[in-house]
């Protein structure tokens, strides 16, 4: 084990798929001597040309359309949008065309491609490129996403992203970047479909991905300290979802909290709890509970910005009054 | 002088379309088959050239309007009139249509129905080749109705910032569903798009199969010899409106006049017997050839089986 950043983790992931299959290749807005904007990228160009890492035109449908017919003629490109924001000028590529490529053909093409971006409120950016836009992708039949939490994570999965024959959207966070975790030393994925127990207890269930997983388990850290015993899962990878761990944790704390950065109007956070409520409904002590973000663009200003996204404190008090309803 | 072999391949294949076309534009009027349907009548000469001059490592791209770049790629005529009947031995069991015929293993990377759509995915294919330093050129067959697409200009920009080998061929059929291109662009010269761009443009007559075959090859030696990308804008016209349903009443009677006079596949069935000698009888056994391939796999998609809602199923239990 290595304590590296996000980042880096993922860098090795790019690093050690790129160096194994010749196919894999990268490109995106200075991904090539920049490195990135995040720095994911950096030292790629050195090691593997500029045949396998491209820089880009500012031209994301096209670049986005150019890695879905390269992966359809059999490569496996790794796109690079830098804000998920951006990504809403690819969709005829995402949407039609490689989610679809495989159902239209009835199994005959394939589209192995990876589309990496991030998102999520941080560093004052504002409404364009702040969003946290998953549940379009989730929405979409034929795309896989993936919403990594930790560095050990991010490199297992996006591993096990690039090796997978469809296209997968891999979600990072921006404020995910920099934070240290321990990585396994060399090659090892992680299969998309495998939620994780990042933390047992006995109370509640917090289900979280993405920033809001590291700080769901901040605010299970506190709620110990008043005695109640949360379990936090980490879907991991929202299609495919890992309904059985969920149901599993649901059936054994018999509360849920859900948390999601997005906003709540349409999200992912709505469809985990219809589920749980329709497949586990007798278990259920209390009322699902979902703490996400409000229904409005993100704003500049950094105290607005804090109140329109869940805060630590938001998720202790959905917890306690979850608990505190059934303690009644 | 081309041989005798090779006109007689081009007609051939030019009449397997127009047939194909035609009979399956019967199957519709019957019932037979559903969804939209846009005919390639009046400009096979374009997939026809193109194909000609491409290789089994080539990659193309397609559009809505796809039956003739299939057909001219090669494709298998059962497994084509089978997808249009929704048949499971179709190209894409019944699950793509019209619209979305693919054949990967024979490189075609796909018909689209979204317009524009298939450029990027050409580059990508040309960019995947480079990479691979194989010796093969993509071409994306396109129209002017896509180039007043985003994609259009992105794309090609693209290919051209990439040096890729990649060839563009514009279908220029004068109309965006039922819009003149004089109402959609200023300059109705699309050739001058790719110049702009920096790409070696070439302004052709698309119902001349030997002009298109000459300029495709021409493009593929651009693309090898020099550096790509280049554009083709093949100039031609459809018989009829943009699909079945629509009989195309805004078409000017004096320009549709004018392209049947050109009809491509009259014109290479003249030169087979005007220019290489061949009698009506030897042209006629070409035909009676060609439609009796059609009447098979009418009765072959006629009678092949669906896809049961069970094996639909099944084949969607991981999206």
């Amino acid at each position: 084990m290595k304590e590296l950043m996000y980042r880096e983790a993922l860098n090795h992931a790019l690093l050690e798929e790129m160096r194994s299959d010749d196919t894999v290749f990268i490109m995106g807005e200075g991904i090539a001597e920049r490195g990135g904007s995040f720095k994911v990228t950096v030292d790629l160009l050195k090691e593997f040309g500029s045949q396998r890492v491209i820089d880009t035109p500012i031209s994301e449908a096209s670049f986005t359309g150019a890695g879905v017919g390269a992966a359809i003629a059999g490569m496996k490109p790794v796109v690079e949008i830098l804000f998920s924001d951006f990504t809403m000028l690819i969709m005829d590529q995402l949407v039609n065309q490689a989610a679809k490529f495989n159902f239209m053909t009835g199994g005959a093409g394939k589209v192995p491609m990876v589309l990496r971006t991030q998102g999520g409120v941080g560093n004052g950016l504002a409404a364009q490129h702040s969003q946290s836009l998953e549940a379009i992708f989730y929405h979409i039949p034929g795309l896989k996403l993936v919403m990594p939490s930790t560095p050990k994570d991010a490199k297992g999965l996006l591993k096990a992203a690039i090796r997978d024959d469809n296209p997968v959207i891999f979600l990072e966070h921006k404020l995910l970047y920099m934070n240290k975790g321990l990585v396994p030393d060399g090659d090892y994925i992680i299969e998309l479909g495998k939620a994780d127990v990042k933390k047992e207890g006995s109370d509640v269930t917090i289900i979280a991905w993405s920033n809001m997983l590291i700080r769901s388990l901040a605010a299970a850290e506190k709620l110990e300290e008043q005695g109640i015993s949360v379990e936090v899962v980490d879907p991991r990878t929202l299609v495919p979802l890992d309904k059985e761990t969920i149901l599993e944790s649901v059936r054994k704390t018999e509360h849920v909290v859900i948390v999601q950065e997005a906003i709540r109007r349409g999200g992912i956070g709505s469809d985990i709890a219809s589920i749980i409520q329709e497949e586990a409904f007798d278990y259920l002590n209390a009322p699902i509970k979902i703490v996400a973000g409000l229904n409005t663009p993100v704003p500049f200003n950094l105290n607005l910005e804090k109140i329109v996204v869940p805060q630590e404190e938001d998720i202790i008090s959905a917890v306690q009054n979850l608990v505190g309803v059934y303690q009644e | 002088m081309y041989s005798k072999e090779f006109v007689t391949n081009v007609y051939r294949t030019l009449l397997t379309i127009r047939v194909f076309e035609t009979e399956c534009i019967k199957l519709y009027r019957q019932g037979f088959i559903r969804g939209y349907f846009h005919p390639y009548l009046g400009e096979e000469a374009i997939a026809v050239g193109v194909c000609a001059a491409l290789t089994d490592k080539d990659y193309i791209t397609s559009t809505h309007r796809g039956h003739g770049h299939c057909i001219a790629n090669g494709a298998n005529l059962d497994k084509m009139i089978a997808e249009l009947l929704g048949k499971k031995d179709g190209y894409c069991k019944g699950l793509g249509g019209s619209m979305h015929i693919a054949d990967t293993t024979k490189g075609n990377l796909g018909a689209n129905g979204i317009v524009g759509a298939g450029i990027p995915i050409g580059v990508g294919a040309a960019l995947a080749t480079k990479i691979r330093k194989d010796d093969a050129v993509t071409v994306t067959f396109s129209s002017d109705g896509a180039a007043n697409n985003g994609v259009f200009s992105e794309a090609l920009n693209l290919a051209a910032a990439w040096d890729l080998p990649f060839i563009l061929v514009l279908e220029n059929n004068q109309y965006a569903v039922s819009t003149p291109i004089k109402e959609s662009t200023r300059e109705v010269e699309l050739v001058k798009r790719g110049e702009s761009l920096g790409v070696k443009s070439f302004r052709i007559d698309g119902n001349n199969v030997f002009e298109v075959y000459e300029t495709t090859k021409e493009a593929i030696r651009i693309c090898k010899e020099e550096k790509g990308p280049v554009l083709i804008e093949a100039v031609t016209f459809r018989h009829g409106g943009h699909h079945v349903n629509d009989p195309g009443l805004y078409l000017q009677k004096e320009e549709l006049d004018y392209y049947m006079s050109k009809d491509p596949v009259e014109f290479a069935r003249k030169y087979l017997i005007d220019d290489l000698g061949l009698n009506e009888s030897e042209v006629e056994e070409i035909d009676s050839i060609v439609n009796k391939q059609i009447e098979d796999s009418i009765e072959f998609a006629k009678e092949n089986g669906e896809m049961s809602s069970k094996e639909f199923l099944k084949f969607i239990e991981n999206y």
